[in-house]
This record gives structure tokens, sequence and C-alpha cells, in this order.
């Protein structure tokens, strides 16, 4: 699988779109798209995701090579698919400020890995709990690149649980990396550190793997 | 709160020079506490110019620390341009929704006069009133966004991220533009008095961009930036790694690094040492919310010592400005630290 996922990774990180694309076409013989997905976008997703989180690789790399990726899957695996996963139910926002890039990295790499998710845009707290109990949300990632933005997270959770929702709040974004303890202070589920954790935490949260 | 007989620009002034003065310097840059200081909100506090100046001076004055900061909030020089600004009950004022839709009206736009924006008027306003009273005992903090970091809040981060790799001939005129309103700007607010700018440019940063692009952008967009700035210049990343692109931050001509908390601050400041650069960091303004007295005078010894020696290292928070939700007993609990771990020579170390 390195022989596909080094070069695919490379061309990703040097914008070569072409030769991504390239790429991937070529284990369309191999594999239904969905299983490139799996066996090609995902584990490449989650090696550009622990990059950053080790420094080798810088953010806007981690956007643009997610952006590129869900173009590529667009392609190959279109919104309107049946084998796209629509379970569980999930959405992401920006939770108050509008600071939107770390929620449009979070988008991109879900749907590059075959997902759909509801995109709420920004949202304050009171909309939001509102949008989540009426779309019967049971997966929400949460995004804040503030402080006083993370620290609502507690409201939205306060809310959703008087109102009884299963939901799972995963959370996002500078505050909870600098403050480890933060996700847990706010009543998240959990945290992602980087972009593709999102993933794995589906799976986690589901018990199905990517 | 100032025991010391060293004034704090003098402190400060050796300290830039790599040697050790009386004790290690300390830039709290506590730029909201002021409202909470007078008994104001956020939005009332930043309403008027002396209000700002009041509330650093008083600062300074209850916490010790050595500068006095001329800094309102992030997006001002965007609201110059026309963007909005949000101001909420318990953090800085936020920019909202970007003031550029259209990457295609960057080819339009203009940079604002600044005898024209009332925003940019208080700050002089603001700054010209410390440089009276203080005179020449501290040094007094500009802050501008470097020309290559403003476009996120004009844009939005994804637009220009997209702007930078894929449209060169936009890119290149923001830059021009950005170029010459923060050289305005900076030199403005240096003949309001402020003593120093600081390069506020966290998209330059390692964590930001690969080091082989901001050579090509960040890189020179510094170096032809500060070297039109009329006086001595801080780079700072907000909370941003730059570790690996130490060496090239050095050869923009400025003298100070604003370094982050996911940095190991020794590595740092043998690199800055190596550099000629003067360590600002790099305690966590997010955790800072709840240490203990205890917590924060093991968490500022330590910096000291990982920093200290030397000379060429001021005690500050990484991210350029302390969180509302910081207590007054944590700045309290820092400033005695430094007072008492701080002084030179560093024996204990």
């Amino acid at each position: 699988m390195e022989d596909v996922i080094s070069p695919f990774e490379t061309a990703l990180l040097t914008l070569d779109r072409l030769k991504a694309n390239e790429i991937l076409e070529e284990t369309s013989g191999t594999w239904s798209p969905m299983e490139q997905v799996k066996h090609v976008v995902v584990p490449t997703l989650e090696r550009i995701g622990s990059g950053w989180e080790t420094g080798r690789i810088a953010l806007t790399q981690v956007y643009m090579a997610g952006r590129i990726c869900e173009e590529l899957v667009e392609k190959i695996l279109p919104r309107e698919a049946p084998d796209r996963k629509r379970q569980p139910e999930m959405a992401i926002t920006v939770l108050q400020d509008y600071h939107l890039l770390g929620k449009r990295i979070v988008l991109s790499a879900l749907r590059a890995s075959g997902y759909e998710l509801k995109d709420y845009g920004r949202m304050d707290a009171n909309e939001l709990v509102q949008q989540t109990l009426v779309d019967q949300i049971e997966i929400l990632f949460i995004s804040a690149l503030m402080l006083p933005s993370a620290l609502k997270v507690a409201s939205v959770k306060k809310q959703l649980d008087q109102s009884k929702s299963p939901v799972r709040i995963v959370v996002g974004g500078a505050p909870f990396r600098l403050d480890e303890t933060l996700w847990k202070e706010v009543g998240a589920d959990a945290m992602g550190w980087d972009p593709s954790d999102a993933v794995s935490l589906i799976g986690k949260f589901t018990g199905v793997s990517s | 709160m100032n025991h010391d007989k060293v004034s704090s620009m003098d402190r400060v002034l050796t300290t830039l020079s790599h040697k050790e003065p009386d004790r290690v310097p300390l830039f709290l840059l506590p730029t909201l506490h002021g409202a909470k200081e007078l008994g104001l909100s956020i939005k009332d506090y930043f309403k008027k110019a002396e209000n700002v100046a009041k509330g650093q001076l008083q600062m300074r004055e209850k916490y010790g620390h050595d500068c006095l900061s001329g800094f309102f909030y992030g997006p001002i020089e965007v609201e110059a341009f026309g963007a909005e600004v949000i101001y909420c009950d318990d953090g800085p004022p936020n920019s909202g929704t970007p003031l550029i839709r259209d990457p295609e009206k960057i080819l339009t736009l203009t940079p604002p006069h600044i005898e024209h924006s009332k925003c940019l008027l208080k700050v002089l306003h603001a700054i010209s009133i410390m440089k009276e009273t203080i005179k020449d005992e501290a040094p007094i903090i500009g802050v501008a966004m470097s020309p290559f970091s403003l476009p996120v809040m004009q844009l939005g981060f994804d637009r220009y991220i997209e702007v930078m790799y894929e449209r060169p001939d936009l890119f290149s005129r923001l830059m021009e533009m950005n170029q010459g309103f923060c050289i305005s700007w900076s030199n403005a607010q240096l003949k309001a008095g402020a003593t120093a700018i600081c390069y506020f440019d966290p998209v330059s940063s390692s964590g930001m961009i690969p080091p082989e692009m901001y050579l090509k952008t960040g890189f020179q967009m510094a170096q032809k930036t500060l070297s039109q700035i009329q006086g001595p210049t801080a780079t700072h990343f907000a909370s941003e790694r730059c570790l690996p692109i130490i060496k090239d931050v050095a050869r923009t001509g400025t003298a100070i690094v604003g370094v982050s908390a996911f940095e190991d601050l020794a590595k740092i400041k043998t690199a800055c040492k190596e550099n000629k650069l003067t360590v600002l960091g790099n305690l966590n303004g997010i955790e800072m919310r709840r240490w203990t007295p205890d917590e924060t005078e093991r968490i500022v010894k330590k910096a000291i010592a990982q920093a200290g020696p030397g000379g060429g290292f001021i005690l500050s928070d990484n991210h350029g400005e302390i969180p509302w939700q910081v207590p007054d007993e944590v700045l309290m609990a820092i400033s005695e630290a430094v007072h008492l771990w701080g002084r030179y020579p560093l024996d204990w170390v």
C-alpha cells in the first residue's frame, strides 16, 4: 500500500492535482470507489494529519490536500451516490466566531472519506442546539478558534442534555490544543487533535471502522 | 508594585543586548483586563483612548511589569478597511464576516487613510497619552498585523490560502497594498510615542505554511516591510511554531520573536541566541485560567531557568494577549514569581 500512499501524499502536498488524480485512477481497476477511499484517501489524510501534529506538515498544506481529496472523491463517489456513508447523522459547525478554516478542513477530510454530513456554517449556541435537535444529529463536530467560543460548548452540551439528546459532541481548534483538559471541562465527548481524528472518532462512536 | 531601582526601559534594553539586567523583564500584555480594572464592559473600554491608556498605566502599576501596550484588538486594522467587528462580554473583539467576499475585489481595494480612521486615531491617541505619562521609563509597544497575515481577516483564511497558492496576481496585489498600509500604520504609532512595533505574523509560522513557502512569501514581505519601519520591531507568531525558521526570522531584521507554548523554550533560546534574537514568551494563556499560585510559580521559574541565563529573554504569554478568563490572582502570581526568581545572576539555575 505504501507504494500508492506515499506518492499520493507527495502529490497532495505539492498540490499536483493531476498526479494525485492519476494515482487514484490507477487503483480503480482493483478497487471500488469506496475501497479507493478506504485504502488510499483515508490513510493518506491520516498521515497528513499526523504530520501536522508533529510539525512536519503545515496547516495550509493540510487544507489544500483535503480540498483536492474532496474534489477527487466527489468525482468517483458523487454526493448522491448510494455508497456514500450517510449514517450516523452528523453535522459540523463553527461556534460563535467567524474563523471557518478548521471546520472547512475537517469537512473536507470527512467528505473525502466518503461521509455525508450537514454543514451548519457558523452558529450561536442556541441556534445550534435547536438545529441539532431538529435534524436528530448523532455526532456534532464543533470548531472554535477563540477561547470564549470554546467555553460556550458547555452551554450547548447542557441544553442538549436537558433535551435528552443522545448526540456526541466532538470539539477541535486552537484553545483545545493549547489546554488538553478543556474539552472535558466543557463536557465534550471527544476532541480531535488533527482533522483525520474526525474519521477515527466516528468509528469509535459507531463501532464501525472507516 | 514596583520595587525596582532600574527602569523598565533600561532593563529591556539590557536584555535586548543579550546581557543580564537586574532581573528578567516581564511583558504581561493584559489587553482586556484594563476593562475589569476600570469597571467597564469590554466594548465601553475600547470606545475611548483614555480608557485604554488609563487601564494600561494602572495595570503596570498593579503588576509591576515592564511595558505598556498600544494594542486594542486584532481586527482594528480591518475595521479601518470597513470590516465589521463583533464585541462580546468575555473575550476580545473579533472580526466578523470577511471584508472581501469575491477575491477579484482585491484588484480594486484601497487601504484606509489613517488620519481619517476613527478607530486607528484612537490607538494613536492612547499611545500619546501613555507616552506623555510614562516618558522613557518603560517601552510602549505598538502592534501592526503583517501584510502577509492581515488577509486572514480581509478574506477569511480558507479563501486566502487559495489566493496564496492559486492566484499569484491577486496575492501580489494584496501584499503590495497591505505592505504600504503596514508601514504607514507602524510609523504613525512610532510617531505617536510607541517605542517599538510588534509585527504580528502568525501565517508565517511553520505550523501554518511550510518553511520553503515562508521563504518565498512571509519572509520576503517581512524583510521589505521591517526595513521601512522607523523603529525596532518584535515579530510575534501568536501561539504558532517558529523554531524551524528562526534563522530566517533573524534575517528579516527583527530584534525579538514571540514564541509558542507548543515549543521547547530551551531549544528556542539556544536557536535565538545563535541568531541574536531575544525570546518573548512562552506562557500558555489558555491553561493560565486554571493555574494555582504554586503552579504559576513553578511554571514561571521553569521558563526563567530555560531561557533567562545570559539575558535575551522577556517573559510573556505565548499569544500576545492574556485571555479575559485569567484571574487577577494568576497575573499577580506571575509577577511575584518573576520578582522572586528572575533576579540576576540566576544562581539557583
